[in-house]
C-alpha cells in the first residue's frame, strides 16, 4: 500500500505531511510523559527493526498457492501502545522509502497517515476496546483480525482519495474503491490471521509484555442483559423515530437519474401486466406508503413510519430467530433419539 | 530466501556508497536532502499531460550522475516495485482518457497515453533522484540533516537504531528461515503452523535484546533530550551547489528547453 510520489500532488503530500507531523508530535509528547519513556525508545527502535525483517518472510496462506505478511502497524501498538508504536512505524516507514523504495520522499506523509496512524491508533482502540474486560486467545484473534480488516480498509480509502485529490489518475471514484477495497479486506483477513498467530504466542509465553496486558480488569459487565436490551431499544427508536425527520425529500441518487430521464421519480409501466399486479398487491398491503401516513405529507407521519418500519423489522427478525431456533432445538433432539 | 538476501546486500551496498570519498558525498547533507525534496516537489506539480517538461526534468539526473561519477545502474531494480503500480494506475487512464492528438504511423497518440508515459517517468525520476541522495549521504549524516531541520530527537535515534539493527535481525531471520527450509523441504512459506511460535520467539528474543540494549546506553549516558548528533556547518561549496542545483531545477521547469531547441531545427 506504499504510495510512490509520482500519485501525489505537492498540495496533497503537503497536507498529509501536517496531519501526519501533528500526530507525531501528539504522540511525542504523550510518551514523553510515561514513566518508562527512557527505555521505550530502545524497545520502540528494535521492535521497528523487526517487524521490517518479519514482513520479508512470507508466510503460506492454506488452502491457496500465495502468502502474506504480517500487520505491522497492529502488532507494534499491542506491543507499545498506539504513541510508542506509531513513532516506531514513522522510522520503519522512513527507511523503507529511503533504502528500499517503498515509498516516497513527498508520499512519505501520506504513507504515515495511510499505514502508521490507522494501523497504530485505530488498531489499539479496537485492541484496547476488544480487551477492557481482561484478555484471551479469542479475544486477541478477533482483536487481530477486525483491527487488520478496518485499518487496511481505512488505510486502501485514504489511497484512494489522496490519489483522486492529486488528479493523476481519470479513474472514477467509484471504481477506484471498487478494485482497493476488495483486494485489501482479503489481505486484512490473512495479516490478521498471521498476526493473531505471533501475538497468541505471545499472550501464552508472556502475557505481561502486551499492552493492557497487565491490567486485567475483572469480568463483570457494565450493564446487564436487559439494561443493554432497553438502553438499544430507547436508542433505536430515537434514531428511527428522530432522524427520520431529517430526512430528505429530494430524490434520492436513483431517482434522481430517473427523474433527468424520464421527468418522474417513478417509471411509469403501461403494458407490464406483472407490474400492475405486484402494485395492487403492494397498494393493498402497505401500511405506511412511502414512509408517510397515505393523504398526509406531515412530519409526524415519517417519523410514525420510521419508528413502525423498525418495529416490524425487529419482529419479523425475532420470528425469524425463534423459528430458526425451534428448528435447531428439533434437529438436536432428534440426533439424540 | 532472496528477498531477505537481497535487502541486506542492498544495505551494505548503500552503506559502502555513502561512505566513499567521492565529490557528492563531501556536499552538506542539509543541502542534498533540500535539494531533493525541491526537485521531487517541482517534478510531482508539472501538468499530466506536460510530457516535455517531465522529460527535460531528467536531465538534473543526468547532470548529478555526472558530477558526482554514479550508477543509475543498480537503480533499476529499484524502479522495479513501482513501475508495475504505475502502470497499472496508468492503464486506467490510458482505457478513460482516450482523445487522440496525433498519429505516428497509423498508431494513435492519446491524451491517456500521454499522462501515462508522464506518470511513470515522474514516479521514476523521483526514486532516482532519492536514491542518489541516499548512496552520497550516510545514515548519520542524514539524521545530522533531519536535526538541523528541527525533528526532534526521539524519531532521529529511533530511526538510527531501526537502522543498525535491520541488518541484525535480516540476518537472524534469514537463519531461522533457513533452519526452517531445511526441515521442511519443497515449502515455499511458512506453514501457518509455526506461523506464531517462529515469529513470536523471534519477537520475545528481540524485545529481551532491546532491553540489554537500554541498559548499555544507559551505562554509556543516553539521554534521549540530548541526543548528541554530529552537526556539521555548511561551507561555501556546498552552498554553491545547492544554488547551482536549485537554479538548474528551476530553469528545467519553467523554461520549455526541448521546444527550444526543437525550433532552431524546425
Amino acid at each position: 500500500m506504499h504510495m510512490a510520489d509520482a500519485m501525489l500532488s505537492p498540495a496533497v503530500g503537503a497536507t498529509m505531511y501536517v496531519a501526519s507531523g501533528l500526530v507525531a508530535a501528539y504522540s511525542i509528547n504523550k510518551i514523553r510523559k510515561e514513566e518508562d519513556f527512557k527505555k521505550k525508545i530502545p524497545t520502540m527502535g528494535i521492535m521497528g527493526a523487526f517487524v521490517f525483517a518479519t514482513q520479508m518472510v512470507n508466510f503460506t496462506i492454506p488452502g491457496t498457492g500465495s502468502s502474506g505478511h504480517l500487520c505491522g502497524g497492529l502488532l507494534l501498538s499491542s506491543i507499545l501502545g498506539p504513541f510508542g508504536g506509531f513513532l516506531s512505524m514513522i522510522g520503519v516507514l522512513l527507511i523503507q522509502c529511503l533504502f528500499f523504495a517503498d515509498g516516497g520522499l513527498l508520499a512519505l506523509g501520506a504513507n504515515i497517515w495511510n499505514m502508521a496512524f490507522y494501523g497504530c491508533f485505530i488498531g489499539s482502540l479496537i485492541w484496547k476496546f476488544i480487551m477492557k474486560n481482561g484478555m484471551s486467545k479469542t479475544k486477541i484473534i478477533l482483536a487481530s483480525m477486525l483491527g487488520s480488516v478496518l485499518t487496511l480498509q481505512l488505510g486502501a480509502f485514504s489511497v484512494t482519495l489522496e490519489t483522486l485529490a492529486s488528479g493523476v489518475t481519470q479513474l472514477p471514484f467509484g471504481a477506484f474503491v471498487l478494485a482497493m477495497q476488495p483486494i485489501h479486506l482479503a489481505i486484512g483477513l490473512v495479516e490478521g490471521l498471521i498476526t493473531s498467530a505471533v501475538l497468541c504466542f505471545i499472550y501464552e509465553a508472556r502475557p505481561e509484555i502486551l499492552w493492557n496486558g497487565n491490567n486485567k480488569i475483572e469480568k463483570e459487565a457494565r450493564f446487564s442483559y436487559k439494561k443493554t436490551i432497553a438502553i438499544l431499544s430507547c436508542l433505536v427508536v430515537i434514531i428511527a423515530g428522530g432522524f427520520s425527520l431529517l430526512a430528505s425529500s429530494n430524490p434520492d441518487g436513483l431517482e434522481w437519474s430517473i427523474e433527468k430521464l424520464t421527468g418522474n421519480t417513478e417509471i411509469e409501466s403501461k403494458e407490464n401486466n406483472v407490474y400492475q399486479t405486484a402494485q395492487s398487491i403492494q397498494d393493498t398491503t402497505t401500511i405506511l406508503p412511502d414512509y408517510s401516513f397515505e393523504n398526509s405529507d406531515n412530519s409526524l407521519g415519517t417519523s410514525v413510519s420510521g419508528i413502525v418500519g423498525c418495529i416490524i423489522t425487529v419482529v419479523f427478525l425475532l420470528i425469524v430467530g425463534y423459528i430458526i431456533k425451534l428448528k435447531r432445538k428439533k434437529g438436536s433432539y432428534l440426533e439424540n433419539e | 530466501m532472496n528477498k531477505i538476501e537481497n535487502a541486506i546486500k542492498e544495505v551494505h551496498n548503500i552503506d559502502k556508497l555513502s561512505n566513499q570519498e567521492r565529490y557528492l558525498n563531501k556536499m552538506h547533507p542539509l543541502m542534498k536532502l533540500l535539494i531533493t525534496i525541491i526537485y521531487i516537489l517541482f517534478l510531482t506539480s508539472i501538468d499530466k499531460y506536460n510530457i516535455n517538461t517531465t522529460l527535460a526534468m531528467g536531465i538534473y539526473l543526468i547532470v548529478i550522475s555526472i558530477i558526482g561519477d554514479l550508477s543509475i545502474k543498480n537503480c533499476f531494480k529499484r524502479l522495479k516495485i513501482v513501475f508495475l503500480l504505475l502502470v497499472i494506475l496508468g492503464l486506467a487512464n490510458i482505457v478513460l482518457d482516450r482523445l487522440v492528438i496525433t498519429y505516428i504511423g497509423f498508431i494513435p497518440i492519446t491524451t491517456g497515453l500521454i499522462s501515462m508515459i508522464t506518470l511513470i517517468l515522474k514516479g521514476s525520476f523521483a526514486i532516482i533522484a532519492s536514491y542518489f541522495l541516499i548512496i552520497t549521504t550516510s545514515i548519520e549524516k542524514i539524521c545530522s540533516a533531519l536535526k538541523m531541520i528541527h525533528i526532534p530527537n526521539i524519531l532521529i535515534t529511533i530511526f538510527m537504531l531501526i537502522y543498525r539493527y535491520i541488518i541484525v535481525f535480516l540476518k537472524e531471520v534469514e537463519r531461522i528461515w533457513t533452519a526452517y527450509s531445511m526441515r521442511s523441504p519443497k515449502q515455499k512459506g511458512v506453514n501457518f503452523r509455526v506461523w506464531g511460535s517462529m515469529i513470536g520467539s523471534l519477537m520475545l528474543r528481540s524485545i529481551d535484546r532491546a532491553q540489554i540494549v537500554y541498559e548499555s546506553m544507559e551505562i554509556r549516558g543516553f539521554n534521549p533530550n540530548t541526543f548528541f548528533v554530529q552537526k556539521e556547518k555548511i561551507n561555501k561549496l556546498s552552498l554553491i551547489y545547492f544554488l547551482y542545483c536549485i537554479l538548474l531545477i528551476i530553469v528545467l521547469r519553467f523554461v520549455p528547453i526541448f521546444d527550444i531547441i526543437g525550433n532552431i531545427f524546425v
